[in-house]
């Protein structure tokens, strides 16, 4: 089997675009989310884009095929809020094994396909673990600051959880992303290393935070240099930044992680700032223009797109990335 | 070595990274806030005082610590609901959260705990091979699977490593246990080879100190990348009692442990001298004692030791050394920094110099004057320090007076004129005052005409005054719409003077959209006092064209972007809305019947007991310092001038109850109520009361009249599970057959502020003037506080066993909710006309209601009272014309007269 660390070494990859977005085409009505087998089920389940693996599969392996025909060599599972926790909102907690391992698989199919018919270019699929809707250090609660709605054990029993799932489902590489709260990455990553410690396996992790707005800070806080201290011990295969952004409020952020990180690097920003209607409007033309900026000073190894992007904008973005050299790390000594 | 080895240093993070790099110097870890080192300390948090406790944190910060160790180790504590309760609370104060933590304890879980809160990289403090290494391999791999560097102890099996040799002994065989086994990252390893006191007088002690600096040397030559740490008052220890001499050990052992290479330890930094600052005699004596010169050091340092016991003069004299420099200099720092001791006797000695006295005022005064501008404008002085300066400018300018008017040609120049109201119907006067006083330190002639002012007059006076610029102020709502009046008769009569707009409630956006379309001349809105000065000193400029047309375009283009913004929000009927309401359970909701109900008049209350009701951090807004109490006291900007304003405020208060110069009275009622068609609150209201006090009880007569508290919904479109609120809903509907009640009061500190407040200004003193109001303000509002606990707990009594701080008070985390008109929750004004009939409040107690509904004496409050436990706070939003219909057929008032009480709520 081919690896992504050997690929990562040979060119820049390219991550897939937004699962949301091209879901948002579909229109799924509260009874396409439930299909057959919710049919009864006593909460509202409209909107719940990961339980479309299992009510909708063909919609979600369209998806990522279409990634693929663009030229993405890594397709994000569709686990966004693929915890417990996150799921609690529509009580399905008990079905967050399933979710993830069904869509581990929908997404390794596809990617068999694509790898079978190229081996030249080999496919990668990244168990996609979100941030959930909860955060470790901050109070939901101005007047009660020391209160939190969530602990970093639960945190880190509920990501154990999807981590396992998304392995067992066959993903290739472990993705998280959109962190606004170092602390609930961190317990991600303390489950991961359980996980790779109990079973005695070495999984590629590909950590990504999220630069909230101009102040250059993560939601909890922390600097650019920070977040990267903050989650440096473990061996990740790559850091980066992805979503609140476009490509261009992103890019100083990205030097800054660049400059400073050992590890190989990754962006998948969103197509541009919403503009007053909260739509993403950035072109694929557009938006290839910046990314071609981030490849001419050498700042990426992985990139993609977040909110707003389609397999438009990833394959203006793959066309571009062929032209350029990875950049290159200091190895560790 | 490798290049890549060039990055294996020691990176910690709390908000922001910390590089301990070899070009970094010493890193200063903060010791205060751990409970076996600081007295202070353990006693906050035994207390629950985490407040404070978090102000130690911060002056730590504040102090230098570039990290900050955190200690809950003590009996009688649980540390580690104290670690994770002080951790959390740190992490939302961004100024503290800055910098990493040391999480230090000897318990493993407390630190165990205190590492599932920490985003940031911290330092574990600490481990060791005491347990034996199964344990300390066991820690290890925990510390580095949540991201941490690790102090470890020089401490084995055996015991505390306390020779050169056990000390490299241990931490070679940690560091290899360390770096092959678990493979933990050299450089976040950091050892503490342990300091132990010196001159402690016993032989084996003699190389404590040596022993640590050779053993430090040692581990940086030897075990790569690693650090070493320590605690370096132990050192001194012995010496307790002689600040003198342990200051300068603590800092000589520092030097000489730095230069062996210890590259970060706890150090408090007022317990170090600076070590060139040494005297050399002392410095002798005590390197000795840590470089074991001789064998008698110890003896010969004891005996210094007590010809130097510590004596810190402060130096009186030096306080008066300004008293000797040259006149100007004198008044310029009299006014700078607003003392009036001395200002008589220096503007005497300058009029005697001079030729005529108003050159005076002209000169020396006016350079003083521009000084405190200046500062003021660039940011260096604070808005109560010009209210200082004002103060002693007006002192020195009412001394010259009759000099100036004896010599009959004397008059002043100013730099313009300008008027100063508060609209009609408004009686708030704190925020036009300050500006008014600010203006008039910038050498602007003030033409106030006060409170309550009717439009005619201040066109009249503009127009017969001459007037530079006019200045309008308010507080309450409908003042908004009195402005906009305003500036409509201002065009009408062709007035050419520009407006400025300032006042809580106005804002840009009001005035851009509501007020600047209809003038033609400039119309500035001005938040705070400080931009005052600059806009008027714009305004006036002779070249004023291009600042007048760039206001005029900003405005402009903020009224578009305000106005697009709008359309966007969805709202729903009124129908929809009511459909949507907040539901509460009545069947099973707590109701409680008041104790007593009816109404009730406190006269003559004893003011002194509000001191402990009182919220300050609204006193320090109105003065534009922004900040919470007490935190503000501290605050880096602005905490000097807080702190000096608050003593000024105390002080004036002491005044107050001693000489009890304020009344305060209140009345309030609880009557049986309940909603009916759905948003109007029917209350009975039994007038017995005044039968009561005739003392013709035989001749009770129940005759009680009917009337209706109208409550506004909220209809902006809500996500969905979230209800459109309106007051009414927090009181039980009739036809649910539940008998539910409601309460309401008036409450006033404000009899004999007026009066004060003359005789300051009569004695040119605006600065305690305006103190005076706003603290006035503050106590009505601590007695609305006061009087709602009483209601709670005793009266209404649905809360008796309620026990709150001060503090939950200010947070308003009791059960129930007293809303006043005229704010978020029940915007409309005209409901205090409906409390005024039901509490008699203007017979009772004497407050009236002006034109525009404020009441008077200003510093009074008013308001309902709702005791359902789910009753909340909320702010109703926009509503739109079908509510503003039905609103007016409900009040049986005109739909034009509706729409200019409800207008800043009316969706456009």
């Amino acid at each position: 089997m081919v690896n992504i660390k050997e690929e990562i070494k040979k060119r820049i990859l390219v991550l897939d675009g937004a699962m949301g977005t091209m879901l948002q085409r579909y229109n799924f009505s509260e009874e396409d989310f439930r299909g057959k087998r919710f049919k009864d089920y006593p909460t509202s389940l409209k909107g719940n884009n990961d339980l479309l693996s299992l009510t909708q599969p063909q919609a979600i392996a369209d998806i990522h095929r279409k990634y693929f025909e663009a030229g993405a060599d890594i397709v994000e599972t569709n686990t966004f809020s693929g915890t417990t926790i996150a799921m609690a909102d529509y009580n399905i907690e008990e079905l967050v094994y399933e979710l993830n391992y069904e869509s581990a698989q929908i997404a390794k199919k596809v990617a068999e396909e694509f790898t079978n018919k190229n081996s030249e270019k080999p496919r990668f699929v990244a168990g996609s673990i979100g941030p959930t809707n909860k955060t470790a250090s901050m109070s939901p609660d101005v007047n009660k600051p020391e209160y939190r709605a969530v602990t970093f054990e639960e945190l880190r029993v509920a990501y154990k959880q999807q981590v396992e799932a998304l392995i067992d489902g066959g993903v290739d590489v472990l993705l998280v992303e959109t962190i606004f709260d170092t602390l609930n990455a961190k317990a991600a990553l303390f489950g991961i290393e359980e996980v790779k410690e109990e079973r005695q396996i070495d999984i590629p992790i590909m950590v990504s935070g999220t630069i909230t707005d101009a102040s250059g800070r993560t939601l909890s806080g922390q600097t650019v240099e920070a977040f990267l201290i903050s989650i440096s011990h473990i061996p990740l295969l790559s850091i980066g930044f992805n979503c609140a952004l476009g490509a261009e409020q992103l890019k100083p952020y990205l030097q800054r992680l660049s400059n400073e990180t050992q590890f190989y690097t990754s962006a998948h920003p969103n197509a541009g700032l919403p503009n007053a209607f909260g739509e993403y409007d950035q072109s694929a033309k557009q938006m290839k223009v910046l990314i071609e900026d981030y490849l001419k000073e050498g700042l990426i190894n992985i990139i993609g797109g977040c909110c707003g992007t389609n397999p438009e904008h990833i394959k203006a973005i793959a066309e571009v990335a062929k032209n350029y050299k990875p950049r290159l790390i200091k190895e560790f000594a | 070595m490798a290049e890549s080895d060039c990055k294996k240093y020691l990176a910690l993070s709390g908000l922001e990274p910390l590089v301990v790099t070899p070009e970094s110097n010493f890193i200063n870890v903060g010791e205060r806030t751990n409970v076996t080192g600081s007295r202070k300390f353990l006693r906050l948090i035994k207390e629950e005082k985490y407040d404070e406790a978090l102000d130690v944190a911060r002056d730590q910060v504040e102090g230098g610590a570039q990290i900050l160790d955190v200690n809950m180790d003590e009996g009688m504590l649980d540390g580690e609901y104290a670690m994770v309760k002080f951790l959390n609370l740190i992490a939302s104060e961004p100024d503290i959260a800055r910098i990493p933590l040391m999480i230090d304890s000897s318990k493993w879980h407390i630190i165990e705990a205190g590492l599932q809160v920490a985003q940031g990289k911290c330092v574990v403090n600490s481990i060791s091979l005491k347990e034996g290494e199964t344990e300390f391999k066991r820690q290890a791999k925990l510390v580095k699977r949540y991201g941490a560097a690790v102090i470890v102890m020089a401490f084995d099996e055996v015991g505390q490593a306390d020779t050169y040799q056990r000390r490299i002994d241990i931490c070679k065989r940690s560091y290899d246990i360390l770096v092959n086994e678990i493979h933990f990252p050299p450089q976040d390893i950091i050892f503490d080879p342990n300091i132990f006191p010196v001159a402690t007088g016993m032989d084996e002690h003699r190389l404590n100190a040596l022993d640590f600096f050779k053993a430090t040397k040692w581990i940086r030559e030897n075990l790569p990348y690693a650090n070493v740490s320590g605690g370096v008052s132990n050192v001194s220890f012995s010496f307790r009692g002689n600040t003198v001499v342990r200051e300068a050990i603590n800092s000589a052992f520092l030097y000489h442990a730095i230069q062996h290479g210890m590259n970060l330890g706890i150090v408090n930094p007022t317990m170090l001298e600076v070590y060139d600052e040494i005297p050399k005699d002392l410095l002798k004596h005590v390197e000795d004692v840590l470089l074991d010169k001789s064998d008698d050091a110890t003896e010969r340092l004891l005996d210094f030791a007590e010809t130097v016991k510590g004596d810190k003069k402060e130096d009186i004299t030096k306080v008066l050394e300004w008293r000797e420099k040259p006149l100007q200099e004198r008044i310029t720092h009299s006014l700078v920094k607003g003392i009036d001791a001395f200002i008589i006797e220096d503007v005497e000695e300058a009029r005697l110099a001079s030729n005529k006295p108003i050159e005076v005022i002209e000169g020396h005064l006016m350079i003083g004057m521009n000084v405190v501008g200046d500062l003021f404008g660039s940011g260096k002085m604070f808005l109560p320090q010009v209210v200082k300066s004002a103060r002693v400018m007006k002192k020195a300018v009412a001394y010259l007076q009759p000099f100036i008017e004896a010599e009959k040609d004397g008059k002043q120049e100013f730099a313009g004129k300008i008027l100063m109201a508060t609209v009609k119907g408004d009686v708030h006067d704190i925020g036009k005052n300050i500006v008014s006083v600010v203006l008039g330190c910038n050498n602007y002639e003030i033409v106030d005409l006060g409170v309550m002012v009717p439009p005619e007059k201040i066109i009249q006076t503009a127009v017969e005054e001459k007037v530079d610029i006019i200045g309008l102020s308010g507080l309450i709502t409908p003042s908004l719409d009195e402005m906009v009046y305003l500036s409509k008769s201002m065009e009408k009569e062709n007035l050419d003077i520009p407006l400025i707009i300032g006042g809580a409630t106005t804002s840009k956006a009001h005035t851009s959209v509501k007020i600047a379309p209809n003038y033609n001349n400039s119309v500035v809105h001005i938040n705070d006092a400080s931009r005052a000065v600059t806009v008027v000193g714009e305004l006036l400029k002779k070249d004023n064209k291009i600042y007048k047309s760039q206001i005029r375009e900003e405005y402009d283009k903020f009224r578009e972007q305000f106005l697009k913004r709008g359309k966007r929000k969805e709202y729903l009927s009124i129908e929809d809305a009511r459909k949507n309401k907040f539901k509460i359970d009545w069947r099973h909701t707590e109701i409680v019947k008041p104790k007593k109900l009816g109404i009730q008049v406190i006269e003559d209350f004893d003011i002194t007991k509000l001191e402990d009701f009182i919220d300050w951090s609204p006193f320090f807004r109105s003065w534009d310092l922004h900040g919470k109490f007490p935190d503000i006291l501290k605050d880096e900007v602005v905490g000097k001038q807080a702190t000096e304003l608050f003593e000024d405020a105390k002080q004036l208060l002491k005044r107050i109850f001693d000489e009890k110069l304020l009344k305060a009275k209140a009345v309030f009622g609880l009557f049986p109520a309940n909603t009916v068609h759905v948003d109007d609150i029917e209350l009975l209201v039994n007038n017995r009361h005044a039968k009561l006090d005739s003392a013709s009880h035989s001749e009770l007569e129940d005759y009680q009249s009917t009337f209706k508290f109208l409550t506004l919904r909220q209809q902006l479109k809500k996500r969905e599970g979230k209800p459109n609120i309106a007051l009414a809903d927090f009181i039980a509907p009739k036809e649910s057959g539940i008998k539910d009640y409601i309460g309401c009061f008036c409450v006033t500190t404000g009899f004999g502020t007026e009066k004060l407040a003359k005789q300051f200004e009569a004695d040119n003193d605006d600065y305690n003037s305006i103190l005076i109001k706003a603290l006035a303000d503050r106590l009505a509002e601590a007695f609305a506080e006061y009087l709602h606990k009483e209601v709670r707990t005793k009266h209404w009594a649905y809360a008796s066993d309620e026990n709150l701080s001060n503090d939950e008070l200010i947070k308003e985390s009791y059960k129930g909710i007293r809303p006043a008109p005229g704010y978020p929750a029940c915007p409309d004004h005209l409901e205090k006309k409906t409390i005024w009939k039901v509490l008699k409040v203007e017979e009772n107690i004497g407050v009236k209601l002006t034109e525009s509904l404020a009441m008077w004496p200003a510093a009074s409050v008013s308001g309902y009272y709702f005791g359902n436990p789910e009753a909340k706070y909320f702010g109703l939003g926009k509503i739109t014309e079908d509510q503003l219909k039905d609103y007016a057929k409900r009040r049986n008032i005109s739909e034009d007269e509706a729409r200019k009480w409800l207008s800043p709520n009316l969706a456009d």
